[in-house]
């Protein structure tokens, strides 16, 4: 019985582990899709971007690893930035399938990039947490893991401050609740809009620094875009705690189904929760639920 | 903005709009037909290829460009019906037969995700429909008994009545048929029926309905299947779609209706949630075609060949070609699959270092779909419209004429 509990606690952890990646890489695409109604395919190619620029930093110019993060963030929120201020804005006003699709053009453009600058094999870097884990009763967990779950809390945390007390959040959250009125009120919506998105690169350059390591870094990277995208729907698409609840949630059914499910399921059952929340519960677990305007 | 003037009520149902257009349409037909002649049989494989994916271009286009449902997730029919087809034969089914019950399978499943996608629309269906795609992959990733798992699958080779047609120019034959019958069978379905004002009613947003599922829709639905499965003309389905729907709402004008309002549609007594089904159905069917074809174009089949990769492919053959157009969707098609090729044609001028890497063909399939989103929203068929315009109305043609209104950012979030 006790060897049951703990192979739970273990899980648990795991997956809370896991799901907080889940749940960084989702809170930067609802930061994006709340603001400018885009909903960003190419957010996990940002990760590739971070992943690959502090394998650059930290292997071949050997900066150290705290530098290299702060160099990889300023750089990928400049970055997203001009992505906004010089392509992405050019869509505004046109149907949201656009955005969709220039998203998508956009992320085959940086991952055809960033293949063609560092070719196609896998690398690594070492962090400051490489090969060390902590045990407590009984339990282990890797120390980058728990670096990522404590940054995907405080990007959080900050987020939340930034929202409530600077005047730049305030005018990013009236921007997001209307445009037009936002704008007729003074708020520069243009650059509001390029801001977010740098905010959204923050949140994926701190997401693809740390996950790389686990991962390796790699172009398949992109593709914890399609698990938070999972994770966006369980929590309520559109509502930042539920970005946050719906990755950790993901993140403990991946673990939990991966022990317990026959083989293989474990790589499916994010998009078989994706779809059953959208049939049986659209405005998933937090999200508001609005009539629809005739 | 620019209208199309009609004198006849007829006019805006003819297969032709002029006869100059028809005397071209045969005249591509016969150049078609002559082809196998005049280039290398690789080239011909190519263009059978070419041909597949004009088809489950096609089917994707029933679906975005006439109901506005976007599908990120296509690949999966296509697996389905490629899959389904090398297993029928495995059985020993003739071809023909094999090919309708591979595209029936392959519209049932179509059926399976069109049902709940009444209830979702938008960015919400999209994502429904790429993680069915992925789910797809993975069954069949693991489903060793049927599929061969991740070691593949082979193909017998194809033969109608006792007739080979493995060798390229009788495939290439076989495919441009199926092409031409699938597009008669859309041009068929699209110019059925009444109800063109409903086009041009854009401008709401309906309420989301969730009903039962009605007698009626069954039958349209297992109509358009059929449609989708045999591949067979289409003005039958119009007949029998009219005496389902009694108020003259034929199915090509009410699945555009629904495109352009849902709510307007209602208005007029189009089944909304049936034309979705059906769009869903008739798109999965044909797709599934275009797998079966494929099936035999590989000659052997593994689950890799159906990522979300070729999902997005046919997406961006829909959208170059320009939503909404069944000419857009070959363009698209043609393009899209000569693209790789002519990308490796022009690496010997490239730069050394550039050339060798092999991200290149990614980014230029995203520069190419990126141009299009933001200068030619229209796509490829928009292009040739003005094209056209420009040389009917030669010297009075105002480049106004296609511009686009300048609209303020409307949310879309609470559909």
């Amino acid at each position: 019985m006790t060897e049951f509990l703990q192979t739970i606690a273990q899980l648990t952890i795991n997956g809370i582990a896991v799901g907080a990646i889940y749940a960084l890489v989702a809170l930067g695409i609802v930061l994006i899709y709340k603001a400018t109604e885009v909903l960003n395919f190419a957010h996990g190619d940002l990760l590739v971007v971070a992943a690959f620029s502090a394998w650059s930093l930290i292997t071949l110019w050997h900066l150290p690893f705290w530098l290299a993060l702060l160099c990889v963030v300023l750089g990928v929120a400049l970055f997203s930035y001009l992505l906004d201020a010089f392509i992405i804005r050019r869509i505004a006003g046109q149907p949201q399938f656009s955005g969709v699709m220039l998203t998508i053009a956009l992320a085959f453009m940086i991952r055809g990039a960033v293949s063609m600058i560092f070719g196609p094999e896998s690398r690594n870097y070492p962090t400051p947490w490489t090969n060390q884990s902590t045990h407590l009763f009984g339990l282990s967990i890797a120390n980058l893991q728990l670096v990522i779950l404590g940054t995907s809390m405080a990007v959080t945390l900050v987020l939340y401050l930034f929202f409530k007390m600077t005047r730049v959040g305030v005018a990013m959250q009236a921007s997001s609740q209307n445009q037009l009125a936002a704008y007729l009120n003074g708020v520069p919506v243009k650059r509001i809009n390029s801001l977010v998105w740098a905010l959204g690169g923050v949140t994926a350059a701190f997401a693809g620094v740390l996950l790389a390591p686990i991962t390796l870094v790699d172009i398949s990277l992109w593709f914890v875009t399609l698990k938070a995208l999972s994770a966006l729907v369980l929590g309520g698409f559109g509502s930042i705690p539920g970005a946050i609840v719906g990755g950790l949630l993901i993140g403990l059914i991946e673990q939990y189904v991966g022990v317990y499910m026959p083989d293989g399921t474990k790589d499916i059952v994010a998009y078989l929760v994706l779809i059953a929340v959208l049939i049986v519960r659209p405005h998933g677990l937090l999200g508001e639920a609005h009539g629809r305007r005739v | 903005m620019r209208f199309d003037y009609y004198t006849q009520y007829r006019q805006g149902f003819a297969l032709f709009k002029s006869p100059v257009e028809r005397n071209l349409y045969a005249l591509l037909f016969f150049f078609l037909i002559a082809l196998p002649g005049l280039i290398t049989p690789f080239a011909l494989g190519e263009m059978a290829y070419v041909f597949i994916l004009c088809i489950a271009s096609l089917g994707l286009m029933t679906l975005t460009g006439f109901t506005g449902q976007v599908s990120l997730g296509h690949a999966a029919f296509v697996a389905i019906g490629a899959y389904g087809h090398a297993w029928f034969m495995s059985k020993g089914l003739p071809l023909p037969l094999s090919l309708i019950l591979a595209a029936g399978v392959s519209a049932s499943a179509g059926l399976l995700v069109g049902i709940p996608a009444i209830r979702v629309s938008g960015l919400y269906l999209a994502m429904v429909t790429m993680a069915f795609s992925i789910i797809v992959e993975q069954i069949i990733g693991h489903w060793n008994s049927v599929t061969g798992g991740f070691t593949g699958l082979a193909v017998s080779d194809p033969t109608i009545f006792g007739i080979a047609l493995g060798g390229p120019k009788a495939f290439y034959y076989f495919c441009l048929m199926a092409l031409i019958a699938v597009l008669l069978v859309l041009l068929n379905v699209l110019r059925s029926g009444v109800g063109r004002a409903l086009i041009g009613v854009r401008e709401s947003e309906a309420a989301s309905y969730a009903l039962g599922i009605p007698v009626e829709k069954m039958k349209v639905t297992a109509f358009a299947l059929s449609a989708g499965i045999t591949g067979l003309a289409g003005g039958l389905l119009a007949h029998h779609l009219k005496y389902l729907t009694p108020d003259g709402s034929g199915v090509g004008r009410a699945l555009i209706g629904v495109r352009e309002s849902e709510a307007a549609s209602y208005a007029l007594g189009i089944p909304v949630e049936k034309m979705k089904v059906t769009a869903f159905a008739l798109s999965a069917g044909i797709t599934g075609l275009a797998g079966g074809l494929l099936a035999h174009h590989l000659k052997y089949l593994t689950p890799d060949g159906f990522t979300l990769i070729l999902s997005l492919e046919l997406v961006l053959m829909v959208v170059i070609g320009g939503l909404g157009s069944l000419r857009g969707a070959v363009l698209g098609a043609v393009l899209i699959s000569l693209l790789p090729s002519a990308i490796s044609r022009i690496k010997p001028f490239l730069p050394e270092g550039l050339a060798k890497q092999f991200g290149l063909e990614t980014f230029i399939f995203g520069l190419v779909l990126a141009f299009f989103v933001l200068f030619e929203p229209m796509g490829l068929n928009g292009r040739w419209i003005k094209l056209r315009t420009l040389l009917e109305s030669f010297p009075i043609y105002r480049q106004d004429t296609f511009k686009r209104n300048k609209r303020y950012m409307k949310s879309e979030r609470y559909r």
